[in-house]
């Protein structure tokens, strides 16, 4: 696949020596000059020194046959509009961009982009797993279904404690999947299943109710 | 009728200034308050009454905190082109302004956002062609 990095920091820089490793045919374009050298010099002549958001340094690179753009410079708004030209103008049936302000997520998204990764969430979602009192950890996403998998602990005190799952009123939408305990085999929890005291939860959820089921399954 | 104004630069100040005297309800948003002396200088322009917001116009809730919810015009007029694409987008696509109007410098990228709906002016071009009809005139 042919496919253009745009911005040669240090994630379209590691992006571009996996893709690379991958056998793909990859350029970076990258403004700095100093970037550009020290990109060159490190993974031969593929980085071209250029504004990956202008038509005409894009049409200078051939955008017009490549398979995918990924955008990953700092800024959220540069990132956007290289996606958006590489789309509308050269019709790059892919188009990849990080963001850095989790709110944009939705914007990106209703303005025609076909993958955004939050590179804030991501680090957030990472350091919630370390914190052991964090209440609920999201897992996975399931985008276009607009589904989500979390983890609840249930806290020692818990009011759901002795409880069976058909007593507990969960949110609409969410479905308890599997209950992980201490030193004994996971279940998969039927109406019947009593909850216990420090059972990792894992729940499939609308993303919508997951302040209710964090209130519900921890009886706060 | 309520206008916001991103960036206080001159053009987006004097158009500030210009559009409050006329009566318009003006926010003029700048993401640094030292911009916000040209509401005041040059003195022989009308007086700014009218509201000046420190915030990013890319951000929505700094757009919210501008009022953009209830504005009947948007203008973004940053330096940057791709922060006036993005916020502009923001006005039109998730706050429904009736009219948003936006500076794009690169008449390529102008040209593009055009075709995809935007109200967008390029400078380059526009003051190009003054100058041409200037020597032709």
């Amino acid at each position: 696949m042919y496919i253009i990095v745009v911005g040669g920091g240090r994630v379209g820089y590691y992006l571009t020596r996996a893709l690379l490793n991958e056998g793909h045919e990859v350029l970076v374009v990258e403004q700095n000059p100093a970037i550009c050298e020290a990109v060159n010099d490190e993974l031969g002549s593929i980085c071209y020194r250029g504004d990956g958001c202008e038509v005409a340094s894009l049409e200078e690179i051939g955008t017009a046959r490549a398979d995918m753009l990924i955008a990953v410079t700092g800024d959220d708004e540069d990132n956007l509009v290289s996606c958006q030209v590489a789309k509308h103008k050269f019709n790059v049936p892919r188009t990849i961009a990080r963001i850095r302000n989790p709110k944009n997520e939705s914007l990106f998204k209703k303005l025609g982009i076909d993958v955004t990764i939050s590179s804030t969430n991501i680090i957030l979602e990472h350091i919630e797993e370390e914190v052991p009192t964090h209440p609920i950890t999201h897992l996975f996403e399931i985008r276009d279904k607009g589904l989500e998998i979390v983890e609840v602990k249930i806290p020692p005190g818990s009011t759901t404690i002795g409880k069976t799952v058909k007593e507990i009123s969960l949110p609409q939408g969410s479905v308890l999947s599997l209950i992980i305990r201490k030193a004994r085999k996971p279940i998969v929890p039927t109406g019947s299943t009593v909850i216990e005291a420090e059972d990792q939860i894992i729940a499939l959820i609308d993303p919508e109710s997951e302040e209710a089921l964090r209130t519900t399954l921890r009886g706060e | 009728m309520k206008v916001v104004i991103m960036g206080c630069g001159r053009v987006g100040a004097w158009l500030a200034r210009q559009l409050d005297a006329d009566g318009y309800s003006v926010t003029v948003l700048d993401t640094d308050p030292y911009s916000f002396r040209r509401l005041n200088f040059p003195r022989h322009l009308p007086d700014y009454k009218g509201t000046a917001l420190i915030g990013n116009g890319i951000d929505q809730e700094a757009l919210k905190r501008a009022g953009i919810e209830e504005a009947d015009v948007f203008f973004a007029l940053t330096q940057g082109d791709n922060r006036n694409v993005m916020a502009a987008q923001i006005a039109k696509h998730i706050f429904n302004v009736p009219r948003v109007i936006c500076r794009i410098y690169d008449p390529l990228r102008q040209e593009l956002y055009s075709t995809l709906g935007l109200e967008a002016i390029s400078p380059t071009t526009e003051f190009a062609q003054t100058l041409k009809e200037r020597l032709e005139s």
